[in-house]
């Protein structure tokens, strides 16, 4: 215990020296770091611009109050093309997560040496990068709209379900496992009886948690081109339609507080 | 013999369904293919355009394989630094101000006023989008990063906050009563029975955050808020699939590096 003698009795401190000399480097270090990032936000920045905020925080505010209400009935097909993206982006996500996953778990892959490291670069990969920027490469390459958007969403959830699914695996109780196996199952069928029914109800979780995820992340696809509500968005911002901005915005709360909801409720039920 | 035992005999054994009550569960697969169905009629896909374009996504991905690093060298490396900068700045300031209100927002610290407050705030900025917060600060602070750190700070706090109040609420109380018990002040009693016992949970938070905030800033240049996006963007709408595969295989790399460096401060605070 490190004590500190003081007129012949002895603290309690928390640290050794050496220990709060090595504390406080690194908090200095870090301060350091921060000086010179923010030096450079900084130098990048218009600060005429930044003194000016309030007023124009307040000009926009007093152009996008109160919203357009009427705006609503032209919002039904781009929420309807949301729920869609979300929705079968999901689904297809987890039909290309399900192999991935078991080909990433250690105790279901076919081979730790070679197939297990691509499972895990698929897994990275597609984690790593936002679907926005998915969305922005596959419209270039099949062209803007609601199908590029589920493409994207798809392409991006594979990492997320992917991993969560193969860490189910793998603390799944090998037990079961071996007792379908002594019954002379084969390989396919120690799949089905032995190993689906533990994972199901965490992979009846994911999907769910990664619909509610989805929901949030395909309101703004639009901004990019990829259909739905953001593409509503993005052209009352380009017209400057404050009053559909704001409309828009709430539309946006709403539905991600419903899919929370949802997604909590279903949850909730499952585990 | 039992009558459960009789009653199972002779019959050839089936899985137990997912679902057990057969209403619901018929009632959720016929609402799924009514959905589908729905669906699938609205949706369009022009399968001709898409035909067209699987030209250019091979070339994309072939593009991955001789990815350009250096004719737009300059662009790359200032847009990723940029990217870095406001992803360290934004987030030592979202988890500085989100300390106090993850405080705020646990119930066994704080009274209920308090608690109102910080946990609305905690909703406000989990509910909305990184992006869309990015298009108003961008609108109200004009183009560059400082919009971007800001965007990235306000959603730390809203992640960082709400999951430190959860673990302060299922803490060990005893510890901190201990504390308490021995006369010491709120901050004390703070610094001394509540924070050992979060610590290591804060510091894995605030890694995996760290992270999350690198990948978000990659997407922020896309309106005009700093960083990587806005040279990806060009790069993408040049069509210089080279270049595009370069910026995003650094990305990934950066991604990774980050992942391993959380797993190692992970577990060596726990």
């Amino acid at each position: 215990m490190p004590v500190k003698h003081q007129n012949g009795t002895d603290i309690w401190r928390r640290r050794t020296t050496k220990q709060s000399v090595a504390h406080s480097a690194m908090w200095l270090t870090g301060l350091a770091i921060f000086a010179v990032c923010w030096q450079q936000i900084s130098n990048a920045t218009t600060w005429f611009f930044v003194w000016d905020a309030p007023r124009i925080a307040s000009d926009i505010w007093t152009r996008a109050t109160p919203p357009r209400w009427e705006y609503i009935s032209q919002l039904g097909r781009p929420i309807w093309d949301t729920l869609n993206i979300a929705t079968l982006g999901t689904l297809i996500s987890l039909c290309l997560a399900v192999p991935v996953a078991f080909l990433a778990a250690s105790n279901t892959t076919p081979s730790r040496l070679f197939i297990r490291p691509i499972a895990l670069l698929i897994i990275v990969a597609t984690r790593s990068i936002n679907s926005l920027i998915w969305a922005l490469l596959l419209i270039a390459i099949i062209g803007p709209g609601v199908f590029a958007g589920v493409v994207a969403i798809a392409i991006r959830s594979i990492g997320f379900c992917a991993k969560l699914l193969y860490e189910a695996i793998e603390e799944i109780d090998a037990v079961q496992v071996e007792a379908i196996t002594a019954t002379g199952a084969s390989r396919w069928q120690v799949m089905a009886y032995g190993i689906v029914p533990q994972i199901m109800p965490a992979f009846a979780g994911i999907a769910v948690f990664r619909w509610d995820i989805n929901i949030r992340e395909s309101t703004v696809l639009g901004l990019v081109g990829a259909g739905g509500i953001g593409l509503q968005l993005s052209s009352s911002l380009n017209v400057l339609a404050w009053p559909q901005v704001s409309l828009i915005l709430l539309v946006i709360l709403v539905a991600v507080v419903i899919s929370e909801w949802v997604s909590a409720k279903v949850r909730g039920a499952i585990i | 013999m039992s009558t459960e035992l009789e009653a199972i005999l002779g019959k050839t054994w089936r899985r137990p369904p997912f679902v057990t009550n057969p209403m619901l569960r018929w009632g959720l697969l016929s609402a799924f293919c009514a959905y589908m169905v729905a669906a699938y009629m609205t949706i369009e896909i022009n399968w001709s355009r898409v035909y067209e374009g699987l030209d250019r996504g091979g070339q994309f991905i072939l593009a991955f394989m001789t990815p350009d690093f250096v004719s737009r060298a300059s662009d790359i490396w200032s847009g990723l630094l940029e990217s870095i900068i406001i992803t360290v700045a934004a987030s030592v300031v979202g988890i500085l101000i989100s300390i106090p209100i993850g405080l705020g927002a646990a119930r066994n610290i704080a009274p209920l006023p308090v608690y109102m407050i910080c946990r609305g705030i905690v909703a406000i900025s989990r509910a909305l989008q990184e992006i869309i917060v990015a298009i108003l600060l961008v609108a109200i602070f004009g183009f560059g990063p400082l919009a971007g750190f800001l965007t990235l700070s306000f959603a730390t706090i809203g992640f960082l906050s709400k999951l430190l109040a959860e673990d302060i609420e299922s803490m060990d109380r005893s510890q901190a009563e201990a504390v308490r018990a021995s006369g010491a002040r709120w901050a004390q009693w703070i610094n001394y029975g509540v924070q050992p016992q979060v610590m290591p949970r804060l510091v894995g938070l605030s890694i995996y955050r760290l992270d999350i905030n690198f990948r978000e800033s990659a997407i922020l240049g896309l309106v005009g808020a700093g960083g990587i996006g806005a040279t990806l963007n060009t790069a993408f709408d040049r069509y210089e699939y080279d270049t595009a595969a370069a910026i995003l295989i650094l990305i990934i790399v950066i991604v990774m590096a980050l992942e391993y460096i959380s797993g190692i401060v992970r577990a060596r605070v726990q």
